[in-house]
């Protein structure tokens, strides 16, 4: 008999160590998991006893986001609040109970609820834990300048667009603006009404400056003149003739209608195209170049690729050819698409108001992509800085000498060209037009890049405005772009 | 102990006043029996048939009590009794009584000397399904196909009684949609699409509905982590105050031990527990005669089968059957049975001691 009892003895207890077994598992192995569902309670109820990091302008005073308590249950319990309300939506984001987190409350929701890896954290978190004490995360301070800011928001009311300003020797983002924009404090319990738009156009929830995809139009002729002195293939005194039209397979391609400029300009150099923006002219250059050529510059510039910025990827698109909807990279460019469109900003190209900033600025800072960042510094609740802003250069795009020809080229853009309404007095300023047609009666997408000033540039900008009917970049985007350059330079 | 006052103080001080019963039940056991403990096997047929009588009770119009649709619970005015787990010792002795009479022949397998066995035991398995009591009826099953095992040496009965249990599980499954639910849950306690839900009647996530508790449950042990949250700094209520997972300090206790005390604490719980398997086998092991290693070996295994079968229904091991904690849960029944237990075990301790001595 005794045997029976041991061998039912050994039965109880490997039924017992795999309750061992099975409390492990669910301890480390599938916590993750666990911990990952939307309706985890006990999580959501962790996250919210930490005190958030606040998240400041670039002024560290500025703030943009902060927590109110409320008692639940004996838990002091934080819940966020946005004190700029929709002037900062689309690049703060929001953080509740009932949704996904967004925006940089998504991406830095390490540093703002004390979890980033980095070892100071890591030690007050923990001894903060071990006290019982409510673990404070790490307060942001982002790069953009809320009065210039407020003031873009101001320019776009009433209008869908977005205007998106960098320094060109840093990468800093100094306004992320995009109308229609949302309340994030109704997120939480009237998400209808913060849904809601106030302008022309729908979906107020996305950011325009890094996920609104629009035709460049003529702004693109800056990479493609790019590409043309780059290659040493033109000068910007390369003689054209414009008869008002281009010939691409055979058949006409008129100049786009410019209030400002003749239907025909004749004999003309690369210089007087740009600074007019003659279609017939880049369209001779995309012939000559290629749409190989053109599209490496593109990539170059950045098109292609996701911009580095802090924000969730799923709040980013690329720019570059877009097919049905989706990101198109041609493997023969020069039979699959048409050079001549390419070459001034048609085809089926989409691009970002953020890749637009990016690439105004790179001209500005003589041919060198600098990582664009809305982050100045982390801080730690005790005031010690955590990390702050590296200045790293993404690449070269072009030659030193190919960007200050074309700076002295949209300079005289805005000079006497078609972006003459963002001259600021006293202050020299380099720019391009863009004017798309949306194929929709005489609405166009209008758009202005610029930077200034020309000669030692701080501030690198662009702009764009949806659906304006009969409106031009030169007459809708600069004087938005001129104010904001203004403020900034102030 | 500590465990129920932080979940819910009431309960702790009813839990002290059951303590305090359930010791002085102990206390009158060891009294009663110190001398021969084995004189209640004369009284096994009465045990068995009270063990039945017992387990009828809740059944009974007046007094019985459903709860979470399971009718377990008898009530006299507001005190409140599950019979089912005096029950379970009772059988115990029964069992211990009668296989150590009978066991040369149950291992012969004679139908005549099985008689009185199959039908005691068809009765509680019949009361059980009626009361929908799964975890219990899963219990009584194991306990008896071990004590059979240790009587008979014959580990055919052992696959046997296995065999059969599949065949009834099976049968249950299909004809009760309780338990058909059960296995639902227990296998796809998440969904990613809205399924039928029955306790509302609308369309919902599973998680949302049927299987709430046991994920509920999962997410507390997962909070636990290595070294859980510490005594008293677990999180139990919800955003805006809400308990989250109900029945906590009953059937869910395990999940609230392991969010507080992680998995470093959980492990030391089931660890205790092992040890006193350990110490109960070893009592049966020492044992003189039959009757005492039977019960002794049934009132450890039965101790650590309702260990597994609750925990591991949390863990997602089994299909989740409520039962109790030994020694952990709230409920009065449980803490005076698990009492009578350790002084069935030390009863029969000292008298293998006394002897060994001699």
């Amino acid at each position: 008999m005794n045997r029976q009892v041991s061998h039912i003895g050994i039965a109880a207890l490997v039924l017992l160590s795999a309750l061992i077994v099975g409390t492990t598992y669910w301890q480390t192995w599938a916590n993750a998991g666990l911990a990952s569902r939307q309706d985890n309670d006990i999580r959501l109820v962790a996250q919210f006893s930490i005190k958030r990091g606040k998240i400041y302008a670039s002024d560290g005073r500025t703030l943009l986001a902060t927590n109110v308590t409320k008692k639940v249950g004996g838990q002091t319990l934080y819940f966020r609040r946005y004190p700029s309300g929709p002037l900062f939506s689309d690049v703060v984001g929001y953080s509740t109970q009932t949704r996904n987190r967004t925006g940089l409350e998504q991406s830095y929701n390490d540093y703002l609820t004390g979890s980033n890896a980095n070892l100071d954290t890591v030690f007050r978190s923990a001894l903060d834990k071990l006290r019982g004490a409510t673990v404070t995360g790490n307060d942001l301070i982002l790069t953009i300048r809320a009065g210039a800011q407020s003031l873009a928001r101001r320019l776009l009311r009433g209008k869908c667009g977005a205007v998106v300003a960098l320094e060109p020797s840093t990468g800093r983002i100094l306004v992320m603006a995009t109308n229609p924009a949302y309340n994030p404090n109704l997120i939480e319990k009237h998400f209808k009404e913060a849904t809601r738009s106030n302008a022309p156009c729908g979906a107020p929830l996305l950011n325009r400056a890094t996920a609104g995809k629009y035709a460049p139009g003529s702004t693109f002729k800056m990479v493609t003149a790019s590409a043309a002195l780059d290659t040493g293939r033109f000068t910007p005194s390369s003689p054209f003739y414009d008869p008002g039209y281009c010939i691409e397979y055979g058949k006409q391609v008129r100049n786009a209608g410019n209030p400002e400029a003749p239907e025909t300009f004749g004999n003309l150099t690369l210089s007087t195209g740009f600074e007019h923006s003659v279609n017939s002219v880049f369209c001779n250059v995309g012939k000559t170049l290629g749409a190989g050529t053109v599209l490496d510059y593109a990539k170059r510039f950045g098109l292609y690729s996701l911009p580095p910025i802090e924000t969730p990827e799923s709040e980013r698109v690329a720019s570059g050819l877009y097919d049905h909807g989706r990101l198109f990279d041609p493997k023969h460019p020069d039979t699959q698409v048409d050079p001549g469109r390419l070459a001034f900003g048609q085809e089926r190209l989409q691009v970002t108001p953020l890749q637009m900033a990016m690439i105004a600025a790179t001209i500005a800072n003589h041919g060198a992509t600098m990582r664009p960042t809305l982050i100045d510094r982390v801080i730690s609740p005790d005031g010690k800085t955590i990390t702050h802003l590296h200045p790293d250069q993404l690449g070269r795009a072009i030659k030193r000498q190919t960007a200050d020809e074309l700076t002295q080229m949209m300079e005289l853009v805005v000079q006497g060209g078609t972006g003459t309404a963002a001259q600021i007095p006293g202050v020299r300023v380099a720019g391009k037009t863009g004017t798309a047609e949306t194929g929709r009666g005489n609405f166009n997408t209008t758009w202005f890049a610029a930077f200034a000033p020309a000669n030692a540039p701080r501030v690198a900008i662009a702009v764009v405005v949806e659906n304006q009917n009969g409106g031009f970049g030169g007459t809708v985007s600069a004087p938005i772009a001129k104010q904001v350059m203004e403020a900034l330079l102030r | 102990m500590t465990e129920i006052y932080r979940l819910n103080p009431n309960d702790a001080f009813r839990q002290g006043i059951w303590i305090v019963v359930a010791l002085a039940l102990f206390s009158a056991a060891l009294f009663l029996l110190r001398y021969d403990y084995r004189r209640l096997e004369t009284f096994k047929y009465l045990f068995g048939i009270t063990a039945i009588a017992l387990l009828v009770l809740p059944v009974l119009p007046v007094l019985g009590l459903t709860v979470n649709g399971a009718r377990l619970w008898v009530h006299f005015g507001s005190l409140r009794f599950q019979p089912g787990e005096l029950a379970k010792i009772m059988l115990i002795v029964f069992l211990a009584g009668y296989m150590r009479e009978k066991r040369e022949v149950l291992a012969q397998g004679r139908p005549k000397d099985w008689g009185p066995l199959l039908v005691i035991w068809v009765l509680a398995m019949l009361v059980l399904l009626e009361t929908r009591d799964l975890g219990g009826g899963l219990l009584y099953f194991g306990i008896f196909l071990a004590m059979l095992y240790v009587a008979t040496a014959r580990i055919g009965y052992v696959a046997a009684g296995l065999g059969l249990f599949l065949v009834g599980a099976i049968g249950v499954w299909r004809i009760t949609p309780h338990v058909r639910d059960r296995v639902t849950i227990w296998l796809h306690p998440w969904t990613d699409h809205k399924v039928y839900c029955p306790i509302s009647g609308h369309l919902d996530l599973r998680q949302n509905c049927q299987s709430f508790q046991l994920v509920k449950s999962l997410y507390s042990i997962g909070h636990g982590e290595y070294a859980g949250t510490g005594l008293g700094k677990g999180t139990f209520a919800n955003v805006s105050g809400k308990q989250i997972i109900p029945d906590l300090n009953t059937d869910f206790i395990y999940s609230a031990l392991a969010q507080e005390l992680g998995l470093i604490g959980a492990a030391a719980l089931l660890l205790v527990y092992m040890i006193f398997v350990l110490r109960g086998m070893r009592i049966a092991l020492l044992a003189q005669d039959g009757f005492s290693k039977l019960a002794a070996a049934g009132l450890t295994f039965g101790f650590a089968l309702q260990t597994f079968i609750i925990v591991g229904g949390i863990l997602r091991l089994i299909p989740l059957t409520g039962i109790t904690l030994p020694f952990v849960s709230y409920g009065g029944s449980s803490v005076v049975a698990n009492f009578l237990v350790l002084a069935g075990l030390l009863l029969i301790s000292n008298r293998a001691n006394r002897e060994a001595l001699r």
